[in-house]
């Protein structure tokens, strides 16, 4: 074995170039799992819908763990305060088997298959085989026990790893850390208000998933949709058709840590303007859709809320971005949201996992429009398939070159502050300076 | 014709649209690819998740040749992809009924993605089940809905299957 590398090896003051080897070392990589993914952060798990009765559950992840997402038994008494759900780690605590194997299902308990080892729906041990032995004859023929567990085991002790719960408006969230805030707080008071916006009061119902396996470090994927200064150049629908580009009003919001972030921004009439559509190759002035009801965009009125940082006024956008880190993105582009819920496998690849939602009281027209509209999204997009093949041509050319390169992310400056607008780079900026305090590089 | 050759025929003209189609995506003629549609003919490429659990998503959904062609012009012109090139396996089609004038049909396919210059890979792999109907120009499909077992998606999936 090598010795480990040290890795306070951060060459640049502040967060504005990040080293090559962020997204490339293994031994880095496995710290992250226990700091970020394992450590004091809320990871996403799923939406509350995805499990509407009890029993339902649904294997999810946190970092490369496999968790379980369930619905419990709750006493009358205390369903004001608890809605059941419950995460547990997927990993039977006597010989460590990843036990549930159905996607999703409906279960009374869970029952390793190995030994029979069963828990209750909160991760308790409810009981195992031969615990106490099996009654035989001894030589003598006397009555006797054979095997068991030892005096004094304790069912209670030898339960599934049983994580913190929250849940805010129908997003749940786990966490491995004793020591993590509650989650009002881990997002801040300026981030819920758009969580709120989208969610709050909201009953959502579920229009399924996509999945996509990326050959890139996760961290590119926080970064894209920390990016405002690419959709208008790399996807032409945005530019084209005014849906994300640098003409329009827009404002980047971060928590006070700096590690979530919300991109916000009102939708123009696209067209040409040439300050950002000149000598731009992906803006196709006479580009015109055959079928315009891939883009029948109808406003809703969710969409406008009291200004959070104007008192008085009101704000409407038409698309908001949100980072919660280290794993969860969640989008509103018009009439089209999903959740994206990163898993790394290694530091060269990651799962991102789309589900795709709308509200209860949606008619069936406004169904079909958010399933028409999400033609845009998910591996297959009009504008996302393009985020997932530059992430892989990014980590390509960081594993060519390695120790001593780096990226520049200096548009707008070196800071890390909100701006009104969206030609800045500040919330990969801000997201860095996060990310190495807690990574101590 | 007794029933045995009539449906035997069908069988192979429905097997000579499938080669067709995927000779079709396979050369990139991509233009070529709408017109096996009826003009209102729907499109779709669905995970097996959805489908078995009746959840409307899919990763493409496409609902006339317009929407086909807009799907076209973002495959050749709009939407950035590292090149590829795809190579269909089908089975022969397994007519499953007919009835005024539509022809129920399944197929399973496998699609190979090679890069240039690298190793070829097993992309995507599902069935097809197809609406179809005979028209003055041949047979066009009235729906065909790609349902794909490869949950997992490799990257992207840009061209048609």
């Amino acid at each position: 074995m090598n010795a480990p590398q040290t890795l306070s090896r951060w060459t640049h003051p502040g967060s504005s170039r990040v080293p090559f080897w962020a997204y490339t070392d293994a031994q880095l990589y496995q710290r992250e799992l226990d700091q970020i993914f394992y450590g004091d952060h809320w990871c996403y798990v799923g939406l509350e819908v995805e499990i509407p009765n009890i029993g339902d559950y649904r294997l999810t992840w946190i970092g490369e763990r496999q968790v379980i997402m369930v619905r419990d038994r709750v006493a009358p008494k205390d369903r004001g305060i608890d809605k059941g759900i419950r995460v547990v780690e997927n990993r039977c605590a006597h010989r460590g088997v990843r036990f549930c194997q159905q996607p999703q299902g409906n279960a009374r308990s869970f029952v390793c298959p190995y030994h029979q080892w069963t828990y209750k729906l909160n991760g308790e041990l409810a009981g195992l085989p031969f615990k106490d032995g099996v009654a035989a004859s001894d030589e003598n023929g006397e009555p006797c026990v054979n095997g068991g567990m030892p005096d004094g085991f304790d069912v209670k002790q030898h339960g599934l790893t049983q994580l913190r719960v929250a849940v805010l408006h129908g997003l749940v969230f786990a966490t491995f850390s004793d020591k993590t805030p509650p989650l009002e707080a881990y997002l801040g008071p300026k981030v819920v208000p758009w969580l709120d916006r989208i969610f709050k009061g909201h009953q959502l119902t579920l229009l399924g998933y996509n999945r996509q396996r990326i050959p890139g470090n996760w961290k590119l994927m926080m970064e894209n949709i920390k990016d405002p200064y690419h959709p208008g150049l790399l996807h032409t629908w945005f530019v084209t058709f005014g849906l994300w580009r640098a003409d329009q009003k827009s404002r980047m919001v971060m928590d006070d840590e700096g590690r979530h972030a919300v991109m916000i921004s009102r939708r123009n009439e696209g067209g040409q303007n040439a300050a950002v559509t000149q000598g731009v190759t992906s803006f196709k002035e006479n580009m015109a859709l055959n079928d315009t009801r891939l883009l029948d965009v109808v406003t809703e009125p969710w969409w406008t809320i009291a200004d959070p940082s104007d008192p008085g006024a009101q704000i409407t956008p038409t698309v908001t971005m949100i980072t919660l880190f280290p794993s969860l993105i969640i989008q509103q582009q018009v009439n089209s949201l999903s959740t994206r819920h990163i898993v790394p496998r290694g530091e060269g690849e990651f799962d991102f996992i789309w589900t795709h939602f709308g509200f209860a009281d949606d008619t069936p027209e406004m169904t079909r429009r958010r399933l028409r509209q999400s033609n845009l999204f998910g591996p297959a997009g009009f504008v996302s398939a393009d985020d997932g093949e530059v992430i892989e041509l990014s980590q390509g050319g960081f594993r060519q070159w390695g120790e001593g390169g780096e990226t520049l992310c200096e548009l707008g400056g070196t800071g890390t502050e909100a701006t009104e607008h969206m030609v800045t780079e500040t919330l990969i900026r801000s997201m860095y300076a996060y990310w190495r305090k807690v990574m101590a590089v | 014709m007794s029933a045995d050759g009539a449906r035997l025929l069908l069988q192979l003209e429905i097997d000579q649209l499938n080669a067709a189609y995927a000779a079709a995506l396979d050369e990139k003629r991509f233009d070529a690819w709408p017109e096996f549609f009826m003009e209102d003919g729907s499109y779709k490429v669905q995970a097996r998740e959805n489908f078995d659990r009746a959840l409307p998503l899919a990763l493409i959904a496409l609902e006339s040749r317009g929407m086909m062609k807009d799907r076209v012009y973002g495959v050749t012109q709009t939407i950035y992809h590292a090149p590829y090139y795809t190579r269909h396996v089908m089975s022969p089609a397994q007519v499953l009924g007919e009835e005024a004038g539509r022809i129920t049909a399944q197929s399973h396919y496998a699609v190979f993605r090679t890069k240039p210059g690298d190793a070829s890979e097993v992309y995507n792999v599902g069935r097809y089940v197809d609406q179809i109907v005979r028209t003055p120009a041949g047979l066009k499909f009235a729906s065909r809905l790609c349902v794909y077992d490869s949950e997992m998606v490799l990257n992207s999936l840009i061209y048609p299957i």
